[in-house]
């Protein structure tokens, strides 16, 4: 198990890691490698093996077979030297409620073995980094979603840790909370590693350097976002807006074209050779009003869908 | 002592829920007052002395100590807040004391509650101060005895079944731990598990100090109160390490 491969630092590097749950194989014997300095996303839907990989990660549980390292350091051996080193935001708002958020990040430095004035400091830059300086001495409880989200991804720096795991930093946001958490994520790229898990593409792709599909508990595909779009550039999206779409017509359309969609106000349609004709030959004698169609740039919801044969529901 | 932050904050968790402070002092006050006011109206024939109510309502009231450190503990373990702290490099000991300590000054508190309300009642205290500070020491051990079988359930059970055990055994304490009814009387094998439990060794241990015995005639239902603590306080400290890594 090298640290150093081809004068790569690793900072994660992930050996057949496996794991299960009496029958069902959660994670499926992942070889993974993650840069230092990286923002490495895992994406995928719920239940694909994201949150069980990263808790193996951070020695939350054990591996039912395989091991991983970071920084170096084996997560089966040396569980204690990896935990120094690493911290995380879990996917629930993991923050104490009846604590102010000064509080919060005390707890947090404190556990993980910082001197009282270095957590003074750090709270105080990671407090108004989040925008949370001017409600900092209130307790947490009274806080909105985003603001929990945003303290929890505070709590997960203070320590300044190595490797950060954010775990959905953004599940169950309103759109704007979202954005806001992104800015804040995107502040860190390149000071820190960080694995972000995520079942929201746009995520993925504004944020990730590189991206792991998981799927199954497998690794269906890997690369930069946009390696993995070209990767189906051989693949066309048709984007066709109608009114009065009946059931009839799509499963009809599937016959031909069996990779089809429907939307808001629409239906999309995927296949390598698509014909404009046969689309609206087909869809207009079938009651169906076409009020405008267009081709697509693939999306990392197509490529999900090519790869895995299924949709990422937000 | 990286622990003590997390005592700190399990402690402040604590003084800032009314409901529980309110609970804490409310629950030994308000059985002190009931049981006096039903002893005072049965006549001298009556054993619901203060002397002997107060040592037994202060056992009384760890039992509900146990339930509230056993939902506490459930409710960080069903929340995040557990796994997130069980990526910091603490070990399972550590955990333990940090969710358990907080609770002592809890105990002492329960135990103040009881006194100073008996003293309001007409307690009368024993005279050699020796002996206080043994009544005090014996139920300082059954109060940390709750504390520590209250992390046990919090470990094994969530929030719900947590509740819902905590409350059997709050009843348990009340029927077998001798407060209330003479165990001889009960007899049988309702005797047998009273008497194997620690809470009715330490109920009348208090009781017989309060009465002036000696360090010597309680000494064994104070070990049996002891050897209980230190079996649970093992026991939570196993399974705690057990689910640090599930």
């Amino acid at each position: 198990m090298s640290y150093k491969t081809n004068g790569n630092r690793f900072a994660i590097q992930t050996f057949s890691l496996s794991r299960k749950f009496r029958d069902l194989v959660a994670v499926d014997d992942i070889d993974l490698s993650v840069k230092e300095g990286e923002l490495f996303s895992l994406l995928g839907p719920n239940g694909a093996g994201k949150t069980t990989a990263i808790k193996m990660l951070c020695c939350l549980l054990k591996p039912s077979s395989g091991t991983a390292t970071v920084m170096g350091r084996d997560i089966r051996e040396d569980p204690m030297a990896v935990k120094q080193i690493i911290d995380v935001s879990p996917q629930e708002t993991a923050i104490a409620e009846h604590l102010n958020a000064w509080e919060n990040l005390r707890l947090i430095g404190g556990i993980r073995g910082l001197a009282k004035k270095e957590v003074k400091k750090r709270s105080a830059e990671l407090l108004e980094m989040v925008g949370l300086s001017k409600r900092a001495k209130e307790q947490v409880r009274k806080f909105s979603g985003g603001m929990k989200r945003r303290l929890s991804i505070a709590m997960a720096l203070v320590s300044d840790p190595q490797v950060l795991f954010l775990d959905e930093p953004t599940l169950g946001l309103d759109p704007q909370s979202r954005r806001g958490i992104w800015e804040h994520i995107a502040e860190l790229k390149g000071k820190k590693t960080i694995v972000l898990t995520t079942h929201y593409l746009e995520e993925a792709d504004a944020l990730a350097d590189r991206i792991a599909i998981i799927d199954e508990g497998k690794i269906a595909a890997l690369g930069t976002p946009q390696e993995l779009k070209d990767s189906i550039s051989d693949m066309q999206v048709m984007v066709v807006k109608a009114k009065n779409i009946h059931p009839d017509a799509i499963e009809g359309l599937k016959e031909i074209y069996p990779e089809v969609k429907t939307t808001e106000g629409g239906i999309e349609i995927r296949a390598k050779e698509l014909s404009f004709y046969e689309i609206v030959d087909y869809l207009r004698p079938r009651g169906v009003a076409i009020q405008s169609t267009s081709l697509k740039q693939p999306t990392l919801d197509d490529v999900f869908l090519y790869l895995t044969g299924k949709e990422l529901r937000e | 002592m990286r622990f003590t932050e997390l005592a700190t904050r399990n402690f402040k968790e604590m003084l800032r829920d009314p409901m529980y402070m309110g609970l804490e002092i409310g629950i030994p006050a308000g059985f002190l007052a009931i049981f006096w006011s039903l002893g005072r109206n049965m006549g001298d024939e009556s054993f619901l002395t203060t002397t002997m109510l107060v040592p037994g309502v202060a056992v009384f009231g760890f039992a509900f100590l146990l339930m509230f450190s056993a939902m506490t503990l459930a409710r960080d373990r069903e929340g995040a807040l557990l796994s997130r702290l069980l990526t910091a490099p603490l070990k399972p000991r550590d955990f333990i004391l940090s969710y358990s300590l907080p609770y002592i000054p809890m105990v002492i508190l329960q135990i103040a509650v009881c006194f100073g309300v008996g003293a309001l009642l007409g307690l009368e205290m024993p005279v050699n101060a020796g002996l206080v500070f043994l009544v005090f020491l014996v139920l300082l051990v059954i109060g940390t005895c709750c504390v520590e079988l209250g992390m046990i359930l919090g470990l094994l059970f969530n929030v719900n079944q947590a509740s819902a055990v905590g409350s059997t055994i709050i009843t348990l304490v009340a029927l077998l731990g001798g407060i209330w009814i003479d165990l001889k009387a009960l007899g049988g094998v309702f005797y047998d598990v009273g008497n194997a439990l620690p809470f009715a060794h330490a109920t009348s241990a208090a009781r017989d100090i309060m009465m002036g015995a000696s360090f010597s005639s309680i000494a064994p239902d104070f070990y049996w109160v002891i050897g209980y603590t230190l079996v649970f306080s093992a026991l939570g400290t196993f399974l705690f390490r057990w689910r640090m890594v599930e």
